[in-house]
């Protein structure tokens, strides 16, 4: 049974008030830093554990806070990111609507360790009654002395606002946020200025994933070093895992980082196995826009180890033979699923979803879809595989944003270890349409050449 | 003000002295010629421009003295600052090659490539950079796309086909006028220049939207279809103007003035004036003082001798100022070796005759004169 440090109390009746979180133990956290620790030391605590960005970079999260700049007389703000948009990732959907008061918790000792006296949680607008949940928590919590003026008689002021998304996946990138936040087009800065010296309003802002913000929780109530034993490496703590796809049991699961991906996928505790009695074909291990693995990646590293599901497992190999942790969207495809087909949907997503400023990522993005499309209704020609191989090639690293990094690693990652299935559909079309699948043989297991 | 620190920077092998703060695009501009990459978007008269059509890619190679370690991924040099010891490569970095011509590729999936149509032909940046950077053909297959037609009133035309999203239209209107009416719709490679609701723009200075406009997306409606640009005389003239400047470029044909600009520099940024203020003109000089007699001629304007505009032309003595050649120095001072040098074995090609030196259109007497 793996450990739960977020998800333990999720099941508890009435949680989602106040009245329950606080009886299970809740706020302890907020009442131990706010009255026995100094900011500095709530930060440092941040950093000793290890804690990395949940969003999908995994940037240490302590090192992050230590960035945000203090000039004398300009406030300072915490912005927890809750755009969450990534296809197959919907893990902080499932936190804030169980246990918003967990999220509230974390931002107020997170809060009171940036020195924010005002809060925001940005969260996308197809939450909408998520929104109502948190809007309800914050007041309950306010109700009960845990935000406003003056909390617990520590003398810090916070406020937390829930401001609501318009629908822009672009609006999870942190400097896209911010401006739409700020009430403008959700356009991503260009940086530097990074959002620690300029955020919102030009003020030194820092901006973190829902999930980083609750496990700030756990951190203070166990301490850094406590949290830094659980997990491996520089993997530490637990992550919370969503899994979709051809599995028996989709869900939000909390892991913590020491399973294998094997594990992940066939124990009854987690995936419970491919559905229908399927074999596993491929997987997208972290979120839509990191690189898709071909199954016998996906369990062995090129080098022949068990792959784990932590940061440095998954990404062992690099992206020739590895992928990403990302935002933990564990998508699942079974011996039936087309890879085109499933490469052209994330085309279609990031060319709808591209905020059209910098000109790799707005033309790209729509050229790749229009041949994925063609490719896909076998109308594509040989060239076409090559051709996308050059503009995802030529988007990549050059824009603005991570977004056209996003759209191109799908793209170049299914090329790369799919590549006669792309073949197939150009020799087989009418193959190609009536099946509506592609090759099963990524399924059986291949000798994996070992690199070097 | 106390005397700022240089810093010193090197871009494909030239060393330049800027002050702090300036962008490696300035430093790059400084030294002129090749070494200065293309820029569609960035704009330096207007505050927060740049960065977003990705043709000014270069690969930072040094980061600073203190901090030498090379940048992992090209930077846009419109908006990256320069280091004391940085060095950059632009056209000396096969990568920034190679993503420039993507850039300009994925500029030109899209466009209508209508030049043979379009006013702005022979001062278009689309054009020069394509000319420069582009390939002859396209790999897109696919139907360009098309936008319904907005109308902006009297004086500005828009064609959105033609557009490259630069939003330097968009800091025109945020910075000269007081309301900006026009803005980005939409998203991605929908997004559009508009107004939300059908509106015409009429502030006095938002004619200052054409000069900016790096290709025909946004053209002058009272020049519309009149001419080419390179039939055109292009004259400096000024008048009384109780609202602007009054510094204007005239673009006449005999007597006739066409239309009246802005007047631009080499890189086809509006000037500043000698109070350092940039030269923005209002729409009564733009759209409305149409006759030689509104305005007072100073002479002819300059204009680049690589641009077609400059053929028409021969006042002054033109070709006396013979461009930087830069070649050398790119290369770490070799000089490419010449196979042979035609005029050592044959002087059937006049070597003493200095071409640039020939004032107007050369003819057959040029080179039959002082011959035997």
């Amino acid at each position: 049974m793996g450990m739960k440090l977020l998800l333990e109390k999720a099941h508890v009746e009435g949680i989602r008030h106040f009245e329950a979180y606080r009886r299970e133990g809740g706020y302890r956290s907020v009442e131990k830093a706010l009255k026995e620790m100094s900011p500095e030391a709530i930060v440092e605590e941040v950093k000793k554990s290890g804690l990395r960005g949940r969003g999908g970079a995994g940037f240490p999260a302590g090192m992050k806070w230590s960035f945000i700049a203090k000039p004398e007389g300009v406030p300072r703000h915490l912005v927890c990111n809750a755009d969450e948009s990534e296809p197959g990732t919907f893990k902080d959907r499932y936190l804030m609507e169980f246990l918003p008061h967990l999220l509230l918790e974390g931002l107020i000792v997170s809060s009171y360790a940036l020195g924010s006296h005002a809060t925001y949680i940005y969260i996308r607008g197809e939450y909408a009654w998520i929104a109502t949940i948190l809007e309800t928590a914050i007041a309950e919590a306010k109700a009960n002395g845990m935000l406003g003026n003056n909390i617990l008689g520590s003398g810090f002021d916070c406020e937390i606002y829930v401001h609501r998304g318009a629908g822009a996946y672009i609006c999870g990138e942190e400097t896209a946020l911010i401006e739409s936040l700020e009430g403008k087009r959700g356009n991503p800065r260009i940086k530097p200025p990074f959002p620690a010296i300029q955020g919102v309003w030009m003020r030194p802002t820092v901006v973190n994933n829902v999930e980083t913000l609750a496990a700030v929780v756990p951190i203070i109530n166990m301490g850094g070093e406590e949290y830094a034993k659980i997990g491996v490496g520089k993997s530490t703590g637990t992550k919370l895992i969503s899994a979709c796809g051809n599995i028996n049991k989709p869900g939000v699961y909390e892991i913590d980082m020491t399973i294998s991906v094997e594990e992940f996928i066939y124990s009854d505790e987690y995936c419970g196995g491919i559905a229908n009695g399927k074999r596993l074909k491929a997987c997208i291990p972290g979120g839509s826009s990191v690189p898709i693995l071909p199954a016998n990646l996906l369990l062995k590293t090129a080098k022949g180890e068990t792959r784990f599901m932590n940061y440095e497992s998954l990404s062992d190999g690099g992206f020739a033979s590895g992928s990403m942790m990302g935002s933990g969207g564990f998508i699942v495809l079974d011996e039936d699923q087309c890879i085109v087909k499933n490469t052209y949907t994330l085309a279609r997503f990031y060319r709808h979803e591209s905020c059209g400023q910098c000109s790799p990522c707005r033309e790209g993005t729509g050229w790749m879809e229009k041949i994925l499309w063609r490719l896909e209704n076998g109308e594509g020609k040989e060239t076409d595989i090559d051709l996308l191989w050059d503009i995802q090639r030529r988007i990549e690293g050059n824009t603005i944003c991570p977004l056209g990094d996003a759209a191109a690693w799908p793209v170049a990652a299914a090329i790369r270890h799919f590549r006669d299935e792309f073949e197939w559909h150009v020799r087989e079309p009418q193959e190609a349409k009536r099946r509506n699948y592609g090759l099963a043989h990524y399924a059986d297991p291949i000798h994996v050449p070992v690199a070097g | 003000m106390s005397e700022q620190p240089l810093l010193t920077v090197t871009i494909d092998n030239i060393t330049v002295q800027v002050p702090a703060g300036t962008s490696i695009l300035q430093a790059a501009r400084k030294i002129g010629g090749d070494v200065a990459p293309p820029a569609m978007c960035v704009y330096s008269k207007l505050e927060g421009s740049g960065g977003k059509c990705r043709t000014c890619l270069v690969e930072v190679s040094k980061g600073s003295e203190k901090d030498p370690r090379p940048m992992p991924k090209l930077v846009a040099s419109c908006r990256t600052n320069v280091m004391d010891g940085m060095e950059v490569k632009n056209i000396t970095s096969p990568r920034v090659t190679d993503a420039r011509a993507g850039v300009v590729e994925f500029l030109l999936i899209n466009h209508p490539l209508d030049c043979p149509i379009c006013d702005q032909a022979g001062e278009c940046h689309l054009q020069d950079l394509s000319y420069e950077h582009g390939k002859e053909g396209t790999r897109y297959e696919f139907q360009r796309r098309t936008f319904k037609q907005h109308d902006l009133g009297p004086y500005i035309q828009l064609h959105m086909t033609r557009c490259i999203l630069c939003y330097r239209c968009v800091y025109t209107a945020d910075q000269l006028t007081n309301k900006r009416e026009h803005g980005i719709l939409d998203r991605g490679d929908h997004s559009e220049i508009a107004t939300l609701i059908e509106k015409s723009l009429e502030n006095n200075f938002i004619g200052n939207v054409i000069d900016v406009c790096p290709v025909g997306a946004l053209t002058d409606k009272t020049f519309r279809f009149k001419n080419r640009v390179w039939f055109l005389k292009p004259e400096n003239a000024h008048r009384e103007c109780p609202d602007c400047c009054g510094k204007v470029t005239l673009w006449n044909r005999g007597d006739e003035v066409f239309r009246v600009t802005a007047r631009k520099d080499e890189w086809g940024e509006v000037e500043s004036l000698a109070d350092g203020s940039t030269a923005w003109i209002c729409n009564t000089c733009r759209f409305e003082k149409k006759k030689s007699s509104d305005w007072v001629i100073e002479g002819p304007r300059k204009i680049s001798r690589h641009s077609v505009i400059s053929q028409g032309h021969y006042e002054g003595k033109v070709g006396t100022t013979v461009p930087t050649e830069i070649f050398s120095a790119v290369h770490g001072g070799r000089n490419p070796k010449l196979l042979m040098d035609i005029h050592s074995v044959s002087e059937v090609n006049r070597p003493e005759i200095q071409l640039s030196q020939i004032a107007g259109p050369s003819t057959g007497n040029d080179f039959t004169t002082g011959k035997d």
